[in-house]
């Protein structure tokens, strides 16, 4: 695969950690914190916390889109779901998140509600124009990454006046989870943030920059390729060595400092920011997430279905939050691998592929030698 | 029996309804004009409710499987060859010689016969190319809407020859763990025709009946611990059953295991690990180190098996970790499937 393969080679990935051994000085600890799911998921993949000296520490950060859904939104959905007018449209994750009750989209279905899995937005808008005597309702997740695609769904309704079509907008954003993060009071104690890529291809690099002034931390936009993170790790130890806290970006084969200017426009048409939104783990983060814009008001799931948000506690032996805001590692959780894996997930962060204790649980956990 | 009616079946632009499964005439003239007459055998052209066969000698071995596909028909393959090859290699995997299979149909109303008698003749041609006799049959028509066109169940019948005995709780400590070439061929053909993906260079399922592979590994291998295909599941689940059938651990060399760029470029695309995706005419055998050579041989000189591969070793270790040694050194936990495997969402 051109231009996947040559990230992935083995011979270049043993050189650069040596080089990361030699780069480190032996009296200091780095501790780098991925803030995207698809970095611990990278990570964890490709056996990469081996390779790599004892003093760098690799923290788990809250970019997972799944996790991060706190579950009274996710008891929204279902309770759309179960409606007997509504087929409600998921991404495939989204659908295993434990709710309140005993209950998650997956149960849903099986209880007779019309839960579908797309893979993108246009899926949900085709299924709205199969069935026009039903509400079809988008359960719009993810990052900056996924939002563009909501916005083109919602522009695209507008024009078809397809009107049994909403969106349920979850949408969130990286750079005031980034902040809010450094600035709680019992925030973790970080030396610098391995950037999420895909966020930044749409947003670009610059969102970053104030952050990283703010707080004194260096921020390295990276790559999911294993070479990527390698890669962006060297370019961490290297700023914290020199003592400086810039905005590096290591993925410039697709970020720029201004990102898509287009996929911004649509989302600029099409939401708004939300004056506060709750996290799973970190609680509600102000200017942390995006809703439907006035001008789109009709295609509001929201608004069309009156939904009242309503918070719910996690479980209480669930170690989620403190896993999503990195104090925490999934293996410090009492009920991790134990009553809580994969199958049966107590919390969010073992739901997704690119879930925390889900990618530990998968790819690393002999390292306990946890039992099975 | 055919001469008693009026019209013949219209095979071209017919379609099932309940009639064919109601017992009556109209499924006494799709039994014996469509699956009798593609099947063809003495055994089956008895039309009696059971086939009554002569003691085939050795052990009998029996194995059972539904199969459920949507859509019927892929590229390399439909469900109707693949209800014959799965079964017979459940068979094969045992060390079993396949001989007989019954096959039960749940017919969807409205699938065209048209699509029915295009299964029929390629199970009756997978029967004929793997040397098994399909001997007895069911069959029953769901209204539409409860099925998804047909499912088909097999049962297949084999006999053990004296002095095989493969088993999944066999692996020893030291034993070399081998593959009979590329992982995920059918998975993601099944899955590039769901999901409408038109890849430049079109995946074709491997599905294929795996007996003859199976039987020359054995000849070359008399200390052959076990054979097991990779179906649902893919590959990790296959040994990670395996390791806990056994007792054992396992340690595989990431490079070592074989997939085609094409798979590898689709999984990537889809966000899968082809070690998880479903094969149909592969087989993982486990044997002791020093027959792992002449092992390999046998299979690579099979046309099935040309891409075949010494993937790993079995080692000691109490919690039955499958790990696999990454291309850079590194090393991670190759686990069991869990869920559905879905798509990345971003």
């Amino acid at each position: 695969m051109k231009y996947v393969d040559e990230f992935r080679r083995g011979d270049i990935a043993r050189g650069m950690a040596a080089h990361i051994h030699t780069l480190v000085q032996p009296d200091r600890q780095y501790r780098l914190m991925e803030f995207c799911g698809g970095h611990t998921h990278a990570i964890a993949r490709y056996g990469l916390t081996g390779l790599l000296p004892d003093n760098i520490r690799l923290i788990h950060g809250p970019g997972c889109p799944v996790c991060v859904l706190p579950i009274g939104r996710v008891d929204s959905a279902i309770e759309l779901a179960l409606r007997p007018d509504v087929i409600l449209c998921s991404y495939g994750d989204t659908l295993r998140v434990p709710a309140s009750n005993k209950m998650s989209l997956y149960q849903a279905r099986a209880k007779g509600a019309d839960v579908r899995m797309v893979y993108s937005t246009s899926d949900a808008l085709q299924i709205a124009r199969d069935n026009p005597h039903k509400q079809v309702v988008f359960f719009a997740i993810g990052f900056e990454t996924t939002t563009p695609p909501t916005a083109l769904a919602l522009i695209q309704a507008r024009q078809e006046k397809l009107a049994n079509f909403s969106v349920f907008c979850n949408h969130v954003l990286t750079p005031p989870a980034m902040r809010h993060l450094l600035a709680a009071g019992d925030a973790v104690q970080l030396d610098g943030f391995i950037g999420p890529s895909h966020v930044s291809t749409v947003i670009g690099s610059a969102p970053y920059a104030a952050v990283a002034a703010e707080f004194a931390k260096p921020v390295v936009i990276a790559g999911f390729e294993p070479l990527d993170v390698l890669q962006s790790v060297a370019m961490l130890v290297e700023q914290i060595n020199a003592g400086r806290t810039e905005v590096e970006t290591q993925f410039t084969r697709a970020v720029t400092a201004q990102g898509n200017a287009k996929a911004r426009s649509l989302v600029a048409q099409t939401m708004t920011l939300r004056d506060s939104f709750e996290w799973r783990g970190l609680g509600q983060v102000p200017h942390s997430a995006l809703a439907i814009h006035p001008d789109f008001a009709e295609f509001d799931a929201e608004l069309r279905f009156a939904l009242a948000y309503r918070h719910v506690p996690d479980h209480k032996a669930c170690e989620c939050g403190a896993i999503l805001r990195g104090q925490k590692r999934p293996q410090d959780c009492k009920v991790f691998a134990i009553v809580c894996n994969p199958d049966n997930p107590l919390g969010s962060c073992m739901v997704s592929s690119e879930g925390a204790c889900a990618a530990h649980y998968h790819y690393g956990r002999f390292v306990e030698g946890q039992p099975a | 029996m055919s001469k008693s009616y009026s019209r013949p079946l219209d095979l071209k632009h017919g379609l099932v309804n309940l009639t064919h499964g109601s017992g009556g005439r109209a499924m006494a003239q799709l039994v014996s004009e469509l699956f009798a007459a593609e099947f063809a055998n003495d055994w089956l052209a008895q039309g009696n409710d059971q086939a009554i066969l002569p003691p085939p000698g050795g052990r009998i071995a029996i194995a059972t499987d539904s199969h459920v596909i949507s859509p019927l028909f892929f590229p390399g393959g439909d469900i109707g060859s693949l209800a014959v090859h799965g079964t017979v290699n459940d068979l094969a995997m045992g060390g079993a010689t396949p001989l007989y299979l019954s096959a039960g149909f749940i017919l969807e109303e409205g699938l065209p016969l048209a699509d029915l008698a295009r299964i029929v003749r390629s199970m009756a041609a997978a029967a004929r190319t793997a040397g098994v006799a399909i001997v007895t049959g069911d069959t029953k028509v769901v209204e539409r809407g409860k099925g998804d066109g047909v499912f088909i169940s097999t049962t297949g019948v084999g006999v053990v020859a004296d002095g095989v005995n493969l088993s999944g709780d066999q692996a020893r400590p030291g034993d070399v763990i081998l593959l009979s070439g590329t992982l995920g061929d059918h998975g993601m053909a099944v899955m590039s025709q769901r999901e409408g993906l038109g890849f430049a260079s079109p995946i074709l399922s491997d599905s294929a009946a795996l007996h003859t592979l199976a039987a020359a590994l054995l000849a070359a291998c008399p200390g052959l611990r076990l054979m097991r295909d990779p179906t649902r599941g893919g590959l990790a689940t296959t040994l990670n059953e395996i390791a806990q059938q056994s007792g054992v651990g396992m340690r595989l060399q990431e490079n070592a295991i074989p997939v085609q760029a094409s798979v590898r470029a689709a999984c990537e695309f889809l966000g899968l690990d082809p070690l998880y995706i479903a094969n149909e005419g592969k087989l993982v055998a486990i044997c002791p180190a020093e027959q792992a050579a002449a092992a390999l041989a046998a299979l690579q000189a099979h046309p099935l098996g040309q891409q075949a591969a010494i993937i790993g070793q079995v080692v000691a270790d109490a919690h039955q970790f499958v790990r696999v040694e990454t291309d850079f050194g590194g090393e991670r936990l190759l686990d069991w499937l869990s869920g559905e495997m879905l798509p990345r969402i971003c």
